[in-house]
């Protein structure tokens, strides 16, 4: 799996099929991005559950914080992680013991762990690695529209109107990476730098 | 759902609208409102703390804006874009961005005349120093670079005298420099020239130009490449550090590969406030509807046009890099390839006087400070446009006394001729 750019087939069959989304490193700090995330996809009608051992006894949204994955006690279909890259293996190994094993593990923009992906995959979990779902989800919806970011999608339908806590159609049609060809041979190349000089 | 990619002219009609969920109208409706009402207050909290995608206020965003602004994010290959009043408006709030008083920006010498005046002298005043190069002479700009150097600013063709910038050359020097290269790229548009294909970190335009096309509105964006990493070395603090306007929040880390448009939006758009109407964003995206067309047709004239000044005995030189013994001929086939343009000048044997008594004998050439309309425009920069530079700095921007710009419209290439030569007959 290439993990330098996703087509958007990839990522709308995950953001169309998961439910419930535990994120690892959630903050009740609002302006940290993982609130915005995490609010932004509860509003989009997900199941989310804010992890983190430093909040228990404290809830975001409503939500009751947990320590850890292990304490969840329910099926999970996605994992957010929202720690940078050295925290990543250990949530992964965590995430392995699940039982079931969860079906998506994303990290999230800036946090890419090459190894802990390659090791869910071989367990057949899909992986997303520097990508943020909330702006996914603003992108192939093109709500991100109202901020003049290029959604690379293009509909020449009549989309509902949009109302508080609606799931929004993700199924536009892509405009493939090609347009924003530029910003994705310089994540490749700053990866591959990174890499080089680890 | 296929990832197919579509072409430029699909692009130019369709990406950013969509029919309008409410009424179904095809035409993206003209979202002529200040202000926008909120669910809740939860909403509005989260609209303002940029939690949430939508709109609050005209100053920050419209729909129909938007829709102008995903249009030509597209057509350039950007991640995102913001339009604003005028292109003199988006070069002030891309440098307000990258710039602290002390700071400098390495600018190329050819430039429109009221950027240099810009540069020179309103910045200046902001403690935002330009550093003059060559563009014909890019280890100028390589000169030119010291600790405080921010930026680089070039035009891709620069008017008046319509003469090619090697954009890759420059971007190795801003590369090298650990610093972005801004193209103004007005007069090529994306359909000429693609300025992120060839290292740009961020576009400019004046969409009063070729992008609305019409000579009806005023405009302009910037475009995101997605492609600079504002947090190497703490040298961009507005886009690296925690911003106190919004409690805390860092845009790179917030907003990725599109913080840059979201700084020009949330930091200069909102507290500058040069907001573009949603009127003027209608008009002008009607006119990238048939952007491709125009742009062909436009060059195309513009190429009959000046070989047809070339061969005529009252003719001292024209300058159009579409032409083949032209200096930047080879420039113009690398990065111009399906045309060099529609903006050039000229001189006449007679100097002043018959570039004067000329501009004056023209029947469909209207004589205006500007260009990139329908229209064909005519103007004798150095008594107009470039009139506040000395007469080094006039003959070194490509607006000596004896010069004649024109921008070539899209009429009958036959009818144009016809009234240069009644102009130059008379
Ligand atoms: C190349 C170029 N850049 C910028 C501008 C400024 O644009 P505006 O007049 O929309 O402020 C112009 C206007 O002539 C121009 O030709």
């Amino acid at each position: 799996m290439n993990h330098d750019s996703y087509n958007d087939a990839y990522i709308r069959e995950i953001l169309n099929t998961v439910k419930t989304v535990a994120m690892v490193g959630a903050s009740p700090q609002n302006v940290r991005p993982s609130y915005f995330v995490f609010k932004y996809l509860a509003e989009r009608g997900y199941d989310m559950i804010p992890t983190n051992p430093g909040q228990v006894g404290k809830s975001l949204l409503g939500k009751p914080f947990v320590a850890s994955l292990r304490e969840i006690g329910r099926p999970i279909d996605m994992i957010d992680i929202f720690r940078s890259a050295e925290h990543v293996m250990p949530i992964v190994d965590i995430a392995l013991t699940l039982d079931p094993l969860p079906k998506v593990v994303w990290m999230q923009l800036g946090v890419r762990h090459d190894e802990a992906a390659a090791k869910l995959e071989a367990a057949g979990i899909k992986v997303v690695m520097n990508r943020c779902p909330k702006i996914e989800y603003g992108r192939l919806s093109s709500e991100i529209q109202w901020m003049g970011v290029n959604s690379r999608t293009l509909s020449s339908k009549r989309a509902p109107i949009p109302t508080q806590g609606m799931r929004l159609s993700l199924n536009r049609s892509s405009v493939g990476g090609g347009s924003t060809a530029a910003a994705d041979r310089v994540a490749q190349q700053n990866n591959k730098d990174k890499n080089d000089t680890a | 759902m296929n990832d197919r990619i579509p072409g430029f002219g699909t692009l130019a009609v369709h990406a950013g609208a969509q029919p309008d969920p409410t009424t179904g109208a095809r035409a993206t409706p003209i979202y002529q409102t200040t202000s926008f009402v909120f669910n809740d207050a939860d909403h509005a909290a989260s609209l303002f703390g940029l939690q949430s995608f939508g709109n609050i206020y005209t100053r920050i965003t419209n729909p129909t804006t938007a829709v102008l602004e995903e249009r030509v994010a597209a057509l350039e290959g950007g991640t995102a874009a913001l339009a604003v009043a005028s292109g003199h408006a988006a070069q002030l709030v891309v440098f307000q961005q990258l710039l602290q008083p002390g700071d400098e920006f390495i600018a190329s010498r050819k430039l429109y005349g009221g950027s240099i005046n810009q540069f020179s002298h309103a910045f200046k005043s902001f403690g935002w120093n330009v550093v003059w190069a060559d563009p014909d002479d890019v280890p100028s700009f390589e000169r030119a670079v010291t600790d405080k150097t921010k930026a680089i600013f070039i035009e891709s063709i620069a008017n008046p005298a319509g003469s090619i910038t090697d954009i890759e050359a420059v971007a190795a020097v801003a590369r090298k420099a650990g610093v972005p290269l801004i193209v103004d790229n007005t007069l090529a548009t994306p359909y000429l020239i693609k300025p992120i294909d060839h290292g740009a970190d961020i576009v400019v335009h004046s969409l009063t130009k070729f992008l609305g096309g019409h000579g009806n509105s005023l405009g302009g964006i910037i475009v995101d490449a997605g492609t600079f990493d504002w947090s190497k070395g703490n040298k961009y603090p507005v886009l690296s550090e925690p911003r106190p306007e919004y409690h805390g929040i860092k845009l790179q880390e917030t907003f990725g590969n599109f913080a840059f448009a979201i700084a020009c939006r949330v930091l200069g758009l909102r507290d500058l406030g040069p907001a573009l109407s949603p009127f003027n964003a209608f008009l002008i995206q009607t006119g990238i509807e048939t952007l491709p067309l125009r742009m062909q047709r436009h060059s195309d004239n513009a190429k009959a046009v000046a070989e047809w000044l070339s061969a005529h005995p009252k003719v001292a030189a024209v300058n159009y890099s579409g032409l083949s013994d032209n200096r930047y001929h080879t420039l113009a086939r690398k990065y111009a390839p399906k045309g060099a343009g529609a903006v050039f000048t000229f001189s006449l044997k007679g100097g002043y006087d018959a570039g004067v008594s000329l501009v004056s004998n023209l029947k469909l050439f209207s004589h205006l400070a500007n260009v990139g309309d329908t229209r064909s425009l005519v103007i004798h920069p150095a008594s107009t446009t470039h009139s506040q530079l000395d007469d080094e700095a006039k003959t070194r921007s490509g607006a000596g006394p004896d010069v004649v710009r024109l921008s070539v419209g899209i009429e009958d290439k036959e009818d144009l001729i016809a009234d240069l030569e009644q102009a130059l007959n008379a």
